[in-house]
């Protein structure tokens, strides 16, 4: 694909493409003359993954961790904006005025109130008194004692660190709802009102028209979109590192103030971020072609 | 036919749009096992009126009796009278992302309670009945438009209705596959099942109907046995529609 497009390349655009490349190799060597700053590469890799002696075999480290915890933290939030979302876009289409109103209040407020704010307002105000008052505090340290530790740590992390995680997942899933909320609503009312008038008119009630009927063909028209807003949450999902989830933007911030290697390391993070942002609408691009085509 | 009772009642029946007014005062009785049929110029209610029937359409005003059910903002009797009164639309409104058996056992197992054989047993039988048992597992866009409406009688048909309202079926369809359509529909007729269509093939109409009915502006002009609407009809208006639509 891209040599396709190298193919079609004329004249102007290599005199652009040069003067580009030209500019940054003049701020390049303008940046290190004045910025004095020593790149240290070697011990980056060593922080991705290393050799523990003790087992003889590779264990992944310090940023890859923390890259697992983001994609564990996205998955659960993901799963309940999924939930909340279809929730509030059948909320957003109800007959009850009463119902509509309600969902366009939550809808507004969490769209327009920065993410950050949120984040604050629901981990200081709600999260604290709904983490103890639940007494997941305990229940978490206990299992981070128990035998059963590593099973579960596979799906949550550091059992330490549930209440922050879980935490985080849940105020990313609200400020994402309102988003899915959205795409979900504008799927509902794509499909034709004639479908809604077939079930009717064979019986169905409510309960069944939207599970059966409506949902699934709202669903697979807003699946690209909907797929989307999982990659922008994966981005988003830095802020929790403001709660001390222990997440990839977290882990650098600790990486980075620990041993100086700034630059080295926010590149990388910048790099992982990518990774697994690009590779992700990527593969989504690629099942979409082939849906498209069945 | 007259010790028949009646199964459709409507008395002063209006239905306004805003201030349009698409049904104007209208009264009709439809009998057990009758086979009427509605025409008239576009815009004329025709298909209002089916559709007050099973209330996708809410009535403004006027009494609307259905099996002895009157159809008021009580969810219940709607649902009651959904179940009993089947309807085809123009444009078929099969499910698109079910199989043609899906379709046809979504409502017999969600709303009957069916078990999948039953309901699939059921479907089967009124595949054969509109003689396409062959597509049951192809895909809606995967059959002709013929092939879809006779999916969609069908699919009205495994509810086990006993009444069948038909909004324009063959409008929305190719010339060549009109008469399959009809064809399914004059078999259904024969079977003595309760009929109110609303259609403009004049042919179908002196085959099956009892009854024929004109509307225009909202209002039934003319109701009349076929064999007096077609040579001798009441009304200048009426004559003249058919006149335009039997010319040629």
């Amino acid at each position: 694909m891209i040599m396709k497009a190298l193919l079609k390349l004329k004249t102007g655009d290599y005199v652009l493409l040069a003067l580009i490349v030209a500019f940054i190799l003049f701020v390049a060597y303008r940046v290190e003359g004045a910025l004095n700053y020593n790149w240290n590469w070697a011990p980056i890799p060593n922080y991705l993954i290393r050799w523990d002696e003790d087992e003889q075999r590779f264990v992944t480290n310090f940023l890859l961790e923390g890259m697992f915890t983001t994609l564990r933290v996205c998955f659960y939030a993901s799963i309940m904006a999924l939930v909340f979302g279809t929730l509030l876009g059948l909320a957003r289409v109800a007959k009850n005025l009463a119902i509509r109103m309600l969902a366009r209040t939550y809808l507004e407020m969490l769209r327009n109130v920065p993410p950050l704010v949120i984040l604050f307002i629901f981990y200081f105000f709600l999260s604290e008194q709904l983490v103890d008052a639940f007494g997941i505090e305990r229940w978490a340290r206990k299992i981070a004692r128990s035998e059963t530790a590593e099973y579960w740590s596979f799906f949550f992390g550091d059992m330490r660190k549930f209440p922050a995680l879980i935490s985080g997942a849940f105020v990313l899933a609200l400020f994402e709802s309102a988003f899915v909320g959205e795409i979900i609503r504008a799927g509902i009312q794509s499909v034709g009102k004639g479908q809604r008038e077939a079930a009717l008119s064979i019986g169905l009630s409510w309960f069944d028209q939207m599970r059966y009927i409506v949902l699934p063909q709202a669903f697979k028209k807003v699946l690209p979109p909907l797929a989307n807003e999982f990659i922008s949450l994966i981005k988003v999902s830095a802020i929790i590192s403001l709660i001390s989830v222990p997440e990839l933007t977290f882990r650098t911030q600790e990486l980075a103030s620990a041993t100086r290697l700034i630059f080295e390391a926010w590149l990388t993070t910048a790099a992982l971020y990518f990774v697994i942002c690009f590779g992700l609408s990527y593969l989504f691009r690629k099942l979409e072609n082939r849906s498209a085509v069945a | 036919m007259n010790q028949k009772e009646a199964v459709i009642e409507l008395q002063g029946l209006n239905k306004f749009y805003d201030k349009f007014q698409a049904l104007k005062d209208v009264d009709l009785t439809v009998k057990s096992g009758e086979r009427m049929v509605i025409c008239g110029p576009s815009g004329s209610g025709k298909s209002t009126l089916i559709r007050c029937v099973n209330r996708l359409e809410e009535h403004s005003s006027g009494r609307l009796t259905v099996n002895g059910f009157e159809l008021d903002e009580n969810t219940k009797n709607i649902r009651e009278i959904r179940q009993n009164v089947g309807m085809v639309f123009q444009q078929f409104n099969l499910f698109p992302h079910l199989t043609v058996l899906e379709n046809l056992t979504i409502g017999p197992k969600r709303v009957r309670k069916m078990s999948n054989d039953e309901a699939e047993k059921l479907a089967r039988k009124y595949l054969d009945r509109v003689h396409i048992p062959e597509q049951a597992d192809k895909y809606p866009a995967q059959l002709s438009g013929g092939q879809q409406q006779r999916v969609a009688i069908a699919r009205s048909l495994c509810m086990e209705p006993e009444i069948l309202l038909f909004d324009e079926p063959t409008s929305a369809l190719d010339p060549e596959m009109i008469n399959e359509v009809l064809d399914v529909m004059v078999e259904l007729a024969e079977s003595g099942i309760t009929m109110v269509c609303v259609t403009h093939e004049m042919g179908f109409a002196r085959k099956v109907a009892d009854t024929m009915v004109f509307m225009e502006d909202g209002e039934i002009v003319e109701t009349a046995p076929p064999e007096k609407f077609f040579t001798n009809p009441d009304s200048d208006r009426c004559r003249a529609f058919l006149d335009q639509i039997l010319d040629h």
